[in-house]
């Protein structure tokens, strides 16, 4: 009788919602789980590359949590683990050549970042943990839930980043004209850009930041020691 | 199922069909997609070409109508290949494929060996420009771009850099209008039409001398980079240009 009742349950029922919204709260994968900090690091200096990124990744997880998820009564359990990372490099190479053809001047800022996805722990957990014992559509969910809360970090920090590292945003200056000579806005106040926040250490002290705010909102998070 | 997935013949055979599946999905999508992945290259170089000698924005000059743009100001024809010496081996549109980051990663090239193409372009008025492409060494990574050169053949009229892999705000500045336009009308030669060795200063004196350019701040070894390779594709370009102007 139990098949009967998931054959039937609504496609958007509370534990699927549950699938997108916990990782976007109170299990994000980079906040939470302390994952795919490599890439926090890396691609967000600007909001554009961020956005291309965590679209990216959305993708290959979303992708590879379906493909893995169809093959999961057939993949050996000895080389899984190889398995997985075939379907996720595959999945990252089809994202490059893509964006190399469509977005030339996106894949010439991006194509390193891009390959690295390979490696985002995020990816290789869910696959493991989620896609390899549940259903397509569940794996789905889950992936478009993890991709999110990736993406939603990444966007956050970069926001921080480029709007005081560099004054802009998406590209756009915010704070006006920052070139020496003709300063404009702040700038001709004396403001100054923070070289700090383009550099990588203060990707780590900004999701620092944003763990800290997460987890005094939210005592549940406090790990007992 | 009679089928059993643990066994070593199945792991093989499992993991034999999904390399092969996968091979194939990828090998054809990187075949399908060349002709884009070239054209997009090509269309690049052409851009970047034209940028060195206008400013391409102001043009509407974008990936779109690239192509058409740069056969009105660049004549592929005229363009010669010169050897390490700045003369000219030959002349023709294979400049335009020459591969210089190629041919100057490749340490079994010998010098004498290595291509140096130069491209000949008339801005809109008519006037003569000529293009050089120049490719070097930053901090991370390789760093490249093109100068054009004014009608006398020693004024820089603009350039463009670029670069892979150099540090955000700091090296990678190298590709900002700030930064190009530093070069602009300075001199490659003296008045006998002998190279002159360019030096990118720190101590903001750049402007007041034609063979200096101020460098970036925090941008050192980028920087020096940049003097490294203009100094030396220069001086293989000068040779050519003080031929053809005694002749």
């Amino acid at each position: 009788m139990s098949t009967d009742k998931k054959t039937s349950e609504p496609l958007f029922s509370k534990k699927n919602k549950q699938l997108i919204t916990d990782p976007l709260t109170d299990n994000n994968p980079v906040t939470i789980q302390v994952l795919g900090i490599c890439s926090a690091l890396a691609i967000t200096v600007q909001v554009s590359q961020a956005i291309v990124m965590s679209l990216s990744v959305l993708f290959v997880i979303i992708m590879g949590n379906l493909i893995v998820s169809l093959l999961r009564n057939l993949i050996p359990s000895r080389i899984r683990i190889i398995v997985q990372l075939l379907v996720v490099a595959s999945l990252v190479i089809i994202v490059d050549q893509v964006l190399a053809a469509f977005q030339p001047d996106l894949s010439a800022k991006l194509s390193v970042f891009v390959g690295l996805i390979i490696t985002n722990c995020i990816i290789m957990g869910r696959l493991e943990a989620f896609a390899m014992a549940n259903k397509p559509w569940p794996s789905i969910l889950d992936g478009l839930g993890n991709g999110l809360g990736y993406g939603a970090i990444l966007i956050l920090v970069a926001v921080f980043r480029e709007l005081f590292g560099s004054g802009t945003l998406m590209g756009y200056p915010i704070f006006g004209n920052s070139l020496p000579g003709e300063e404009s806005g702040l700038y001709a106040m004396g403001y100054q850009n923070n070289n700090l926040m383009i550099l990588p250490p203060m990707a780590l002290i900004i999701t620092g930041i944003i763990i800290w705010v997460q987890r005094s909102r939210n005592k549940a998070l406090i790990e007992e020691h | 199922m009679a089928l059993n997935k643990e066994s070593n013949g199945f792991t093989f055979g499992f993991a034999i069909v999904l390399v092969v599946v996968l091979g194939v999905i990828l090998a054809s999508l990187a075949e399908g997609l060349k002709p884009r992945k070239l054209g997009n290259i090509r269309v690049k170089k052409q851009i970047d070409i034209l940028s060195a000698m206008m400013d391409v924005e102001k043009e509407g000059i974008d990936r779109a109508n690239a192509e058409a743009e740069f056969t009105k100001y660049v004549d592929l024809n005229k363009a010669v290949i010169l050897n390490n010496l700045g003369e000219q081996v030959s002349t023709g549109e294979e400049a335009f494929e020459v591969d210089i980051k190629k041919e100057y990663r490749d340490k079994n090239l010998a010098e004498s060996d290595k291509k140096f193409p130069l491209f000949k372009a008339q801005d809109k008025s008519g006037l003569s420009r000529f293009i050089i492409p120049v490719v070097g060494k930053g901090l991370w990574g390789p760093i490249w771009g093109y100068i054009c050169l004014e009608e006398d053949m020693r004024t820089i009229l603009g350039v463009s850099f670029d670069h892979k892999t150099e540090t955000p705000g700091l090296g990678a500045e190298i590709n900002k209008p700030f930064f190009m336009d530093r070069w602009k009308s300075s001199m490659i030669s003296d008045d006998n039409g002998d190279f002159k060795k360019y030096e990118v200063v720190k101590d903001n004196s750049g402007s007041s001398d034609p063979s200096k350019v101020d460098g970036i701040t925090g941008g050192t070894i980028t920087s020096k980079g940049v003097e490294e390779m203009v100094n030396r594709s220069l001086k293989i370009y000068s040779n050519y240009f003080k031929n053809l102007n005694s002749k």
